[in-house]
């Protein structure tokens, strides 16, 4: 469905790329920037189409909403009640009065229209900067009706990009397994939905267990780990046509999946006579390359970015250890040394980090270390929390987190949650089941 | 007023009450321990069930170990005499992890726990080909509870008869 969709970017005023306003985000945000989303403006004809093709009121007031709301949860911007705005949406659009923004202390300002044409969506929207009193951004999408989520997720990207010098991650999707039942014999279904929680959509329907679900960061394809006919397996899952098929033919448990950054490849862990082994399957030729050789348990492999390296959970020292070899094999190196046990290493979209699951005293953590286990940080301690996956830009990490349950063996619960790098705005992100094992798809658009 | 001081007293009578039975409870808690576990390994009989009259269905690990116990060898032992005088049957051996390790490492740790039940049989004469291995992980546990006691419960391989 996603490659049918049709995005016509136009950019409508060219502007110099410099501005006065710039957002750090290298370290914890903790004074976010305060901007003003005003509302699309709509004429009332538009309006009206889209009440009846969308069923919603004012298209051009959800999609500043969807905007907004992406904003304020990346913890960077602040955005401002819109009940102190001074200016109409139609007007603040053809030229803002900055004084009266500037009143409401917004530094920046989204101003936009939404019109209905030739029965299709088309947006405008206009970023500008309040204290210097200019355009920053102007830029027109023309798209199917429906799509108008993603019309907003994509202002968000651009917003971001713009006022950060970084790519954004809201046109995005998330990917995890949806739990339900007592703990003792949970339910679990593969589930999507939108980045921010919209959209969500089941799968598969939980007759047999599913885990561990990764994007495939080329395309709509998804491997993950089923346990159909009692038989746990790697599958590949294309969420456009519903296609599923089994990678490879193994003679027992094969599990840990993840694509390769080219998306070529799987990456995944086979299990036999106690011992797991790291191996590849080529998704083109279907050729089988074993990686590791070792009687220890190797699993959790991530390549790095450039596909050059595997990152990699091992216990050949005897616990539960992050290692680092070549995309061959060769050259294994320990990475992690600190107290305690780490596993589910991921390598980030941008190469410098990895990110890993730590158990130290009876407590997990969700941290980050240099590709070469040096600069160990841990952003987030709890009960229970594991499985890490990155936002496209490396910026944000999803994981899962469950709760302690009481004398009775009652109040179990998995919920997914999200964390800056930096330590700070860490969020829950509500989903209509218990969730757990997300992972974090790569930017739909550009 | 006379309602709320009466309140109030009920108030206080039921907090002691509750104080009283938290430390009854945790005491026994501490002697149930005591009696159902070995280290950490589960020496109970709470979840185990039987294959046939004295024929343990499960053996028990230690957490992060694959190592059986002497308790576990002769709980196999058993199991092999009855698989040797049943010779139609076959079982899949199902390995278990506790909650406290991440999804994969305890996907591959119940692998190697039943592997280690397997490689037991096998000595006492059970082809492999009549034994499956199968791995659930963290996925099904017996007791979902979060305490160690719960925990050593959960470290198992359960034979299960599989015709």
């Amino acid at each position: 469905m996603f490659r049918k969709i049709f995005i016509l970017f136009a950019i409508l005023i060219p502007f110099k790329a410099y501005s006065l306003i710039e957002v750090d985000i290298t370290r914890g945000n903790l004074n976010p920037l305060p901007l003003a989303v005003s509302p699309l403006s709509i004429d009332e004809t538009s309006r009206k189409n889209f009440e009846k093709i969308l069923k919603k009121e004012n298209i051009g007031s959800d999609i500043s909403n969807i905007v907004e709301n992406n904003l304020r949860t990346s913890g960077l911007f602040n955005p401002l009640d819109k009940k102190a705005f001074l200016q109409a949406p139609d007007i603040a659009n053809l030229k803002p009065r900055f004084e009266d923004w500037n009143l409401i202390k917004a530094q920046a300002l989204i101003t936009g229209k939404v019109s209905y044409i030739d029965e299709k969506l088309r947006v405008e929207f206009r970023l500008w900067d309040v204290l210097a009193a200019r355009e920053m951004m102007a830029l027109a999408f023309t798209t199917v009706p429906t799509n108008w989520r993603r019309v907003g997720h994509i202002i968000s990207d651009k917003v971001y990009q713009r006022l950060t010098g970084e790519k954004g991650y809201f046109d995005t999707r998330i990917i995890y397994v949806s739990e339900e039942g007592p703990k003792v014999q949970r339910v679990k279904k593969l589930a999507i939905m939108d980045q921010d929680g919209s959209n969500n959509k089941f799968l598969t329907l939980g007759n047999e267990l599913v885990l561990t679900p990764r994007f495939n960061p080329t395309s709509q394809m998804v491997t993950y780990l089923s346990y159909f006919k009692n038989m746990p397996r790697v599958y590949l899952l294309d969420i456009e046509t519903g296609t599923q098929e089994v990678v490879g033919d193994f003679p027992g448990m094969t599990f840990a999946p993840r694509f390769s950054p080219d998306g070529k490849k799987i990456i995944m862990s086979f299990a036999k006579d106690g011992k797991s082994d790291i191996y590849t399957m080529d998704l083109e030729n279907r050729i089988v390359e074993k990686i590791t050789n070792h009687p220890s348990i190797d699993t959790s492999p991530s390549y790095s970015p450039d596909g050059k390296f595997i990152t990699f959970n091992s216990d050949r020292s005897g616990y539960q250890q992050i290692y680092v070899m070549k995309n061959d094999g060769t050259d294994v190196k320990r990475i992690s040394f600190g107290n305690g046990l780490y596993g589910t290493p991921v390598w980030s979209p941008r190469g410098d980090l990895i990110a890993f699951t730590k158990l130290h005293k009876g407590k997990f953590y969700i941290g980050v270390m240099r590709t070469d286990g040096t600069g160990e940080r841990l952003l987030t301690e709890n009960y229970y929390q594991e499985a890490p996956s990155w936002s496209p830009n490396g910026r944000v990490l999803i994981f899962y987190r469950e709760t302690k349950t009481n004398a009775k063996g009652e109040g179990f619960s998995a919920k997914l949650w999200s964390i800056d790098l930096t330590g700070y705005n860490e969020r829950q992100i509500k989903t209509p089941t218990d969730a757990s094992d997300p992972s974090w798809s790569s930017l739909l658009s550009n | 007023m006379r309602l709320s001081k009466i309140l109030k007293n009920t108030l206080l009578v039921l907090t002691a009450c509750l104080v009283l039975t938290a430390c009854a409870t945790k005491k026994e808690v501490a002697t149930d321990i005591q009696g159902q576990m070995q280290g950490d390994v589960y020496t109970g009989t709470d979840t185990v069930k039987y294959l046939a009259d004295g024929v343990p269905d499960r053996v028990f690990f230690a957490t992060n170990e694959s190592i059986l116990t002497t308790a576990s060898r002769e709980t196999l032992r058993a199991q092999a005499a009855w698989l040797r005088k049943n010779p139609s049957i076959n079982v899949v051996l199902e390995g278990h992890a506790d909650e406290r390790g991440t999804r994969e490492y305890n996907l591959a740790l119940g692998e190697r726990r039943a592997n280690a039940a397997k490689d037991y049989l096998m000595t006492y004469g059970i082809s492999s080909d009549r034994i499956t291995v199968l791995s659930y992980g963290k996925e099904r546990p017996v007791d979902s509870g979060s305490n160690p006691l719960a925990w050593s419960k959960n470290r198992r391989s359960v034979t299960v008869k599989a015709n």
